[in-house]
């Protein structure tokens, strides 16, 4: 099976954004899940619906907002305007944020799950052993939560990978830019190229599969461990 | 059992008051979006027992759905060519019809695009121009066409944005993340979108026409209601609507 150049620069552009968004996400969507996990605040649970709103809010909700958010006379237009940058509709950054956002709970849950799993007593542990909480938190608390941190970065970028109608609504598809493999599928099934459809879907399939083998395979393996 | 039969009695009379009450599925090229929606609501008062109801897309996705047996039974699109080959193809249930010849236009809602000509696109203050992808989308087509035959395809190529249908790139510009679009002439003279900005009516020599055609599909071969709304598409009411959003009509008693 061999893709075009076009599918290859498709494929080659989600795998860059999927690894931004992961990346990202690891740093932002760690502290919240960390949150999530310790807190008694009053606030825990307005936060925890907030960051899993993209489960259920279709895409064409959080791309129509992101949009007019991100347009000149947005929010964040005019943020980007007085900062003397581009706009983000339409470019690869714009992407990026818009991701970030879709693909938020995907970090945080399974990670503020695998946080919540460990528990007050090692951390309790360290503390009388003088840890500092920092100090606590990278040497017993990260290690434990090591299969957390693996699943949440698989998911969110298998989940990236999949993204379909926020990039469609604020992407304009533009090669190399925007123009990820979903979307290129898409206009592939719209110009009636199903030679090449067919070609870039399974590579998607396949890859996906593979995607979530190494996830459920190695669950079972870490807990044994 | 007994109940159960009559469970499937009951639910079998309902089905045949349903198929009674008269029901058409209309998919339609988004070009038309505002047209159709008022020779339907017009065509409702003087038949309101009877659903009509209109899904807008790009014709090229109605097209390969059709071929699946989509449950459509009307389909209006923007290229008369596709319709021709659902004919040839056996998916239809009537000759293919044309009905309107569709008109591109450069449309902003920053600047007075009447002012302006497709050159002007060029100039470095425009830094983004949406057109429909041309890829599959016919308004996209014809606008790829008029910047090539203008000349300045590769020097606005990098700027352009690909709107998935002509609604779609109507949108790109109406928020402003766009500053200057191609899009129909129909959706331009659309009050909504009028009142944001004056558009520039692009030579229809730089493009090869736009000519849109209907079928009623095969499974609608027996649906009067289809028939009729065929019917009224050509009369005059209807005629006078599509001409008001800037269609050219062909000739009426071909």
């Amino acid at each position: 099976m061999i893709l075009s150049a076009g599918d290859l620069q498709a494929v080659i552009l989600t795998l860059e954004l999927a690894l931004v968004v992961t990346a990202i996400l690891f740093v932002a969507g760690t502290p919240i899940a960390w949150w999530l996990a310790r807190t008694k605040s009053r606030w825990k649970g307005p936060v925890g619906a907030v960051v899993a709103l993209p489960l259920v809010l279709p895409p064409s909700v959080l791309g129509f907002y992101l949009l007019l958010a991100m347009g000149p006379n947005g929010p964040v237009g005019h943020l980007t305007n007085a900062l003397g940058v581009d706009p983000l509709p339409f470019t690869f950054e714009g992407l990026v944020l818009a991701s970030v956002f879709y693909s938020l709970p995907f970090m945080v849950q399974p990670l503020q799950n695998a946080f919540e799993a460990i528990g007050d007593r090692p951390l309790e542990a360290a503390a009388t052993l003088r840890a500092s909480p920092l100090n606590a938190f990278f040497t017993v608390a990260l290690p434990l939560a090591l299969p957390g941190f693996l699943t949440a970065g698989v998911l969110t970028f298998a989940h990236t990978v999949g993204e379909f109608g926020v990039v469609l609504m604020i992407g304009g598809n533009i090669p190399g830019i925007t123009r990820v493999a979903s979307v290129q599928i898409y206009d592939h099934v719209e110009a009636l190229e199903y030679g090449e459809a067919h070609s870039l879907a399974a590579v998607m399939l396949i890859f996906s599969f593979l995607v979530l083998l190494t996830v459920y395979a190695w669950r079972p393996g870490a807990k044994k461990a | 059992m007994k109940t159960i039969q009559t469970l499937l009695l009951i639910v079998c009379c309902l089905a045949a008051s349903l198929a009674h009450a008269e029901k058409i599925v209309i998919a339609a090229a988004s070009d038309l979006k505002f047209a159709l929606d008022e020779i339907a609501a017009e065509f409702r008062q003087i038949r309101p027992d009877d659903t009509i109801e209109i899904v807008y897309g790009s014709s090229g996705k109605f097209f390969t759905q059709i071929q699946q047996d989509a449950p459509y039974d009307l389909y209006f699109s923007a290229d008369i060519a596709f319709p021709e080959k659902l004919a040839k193809a056996g998916f239809a249930a009537s000759e293919v019809k044309p009905y309107a010849v569709g008109r591109i236009v450069l449309w902003s809602a920053q600047m007075d695009a009447s002012k302006l000509t497709l050159k002007n696109l060029t100039d470095s203050s425009i830094t983004r121009i949406a057109i429909a992808n041309p890829k599959h989308a016919p308004y996209g087509k014809r606008a790829e066409e008029a910047l090539r035959s203008t000349g300045i395809w590769a020097a606005v190529e990098t700027k352009l944005v690909y709107g998935e249908n002509i609604a779609h790139t109507a949108q790109f510009v109406q928020t402003g993340n766009a500053q200057i679009g191609i899009i129909a002439l129909s959706l331009a003279l659309n009050p909504e979108l009028a009142k944001l900005g004056d558009h520039y009516l692009i030579p229809d020599t730089l493009h090869e026409p736009l000519a849109q055609g209907y079928i009623i599909t095969k499974r609608a071969a027996d649906n009067i209601l289809a028939e009729r709304f065929a019917a009224y598409v050509d009369s005059k009411p209807a005629r006078e609507v599509m001409t008001r959003y800037g269609f050219t009509l062909p000739a009426k008693d071909r």
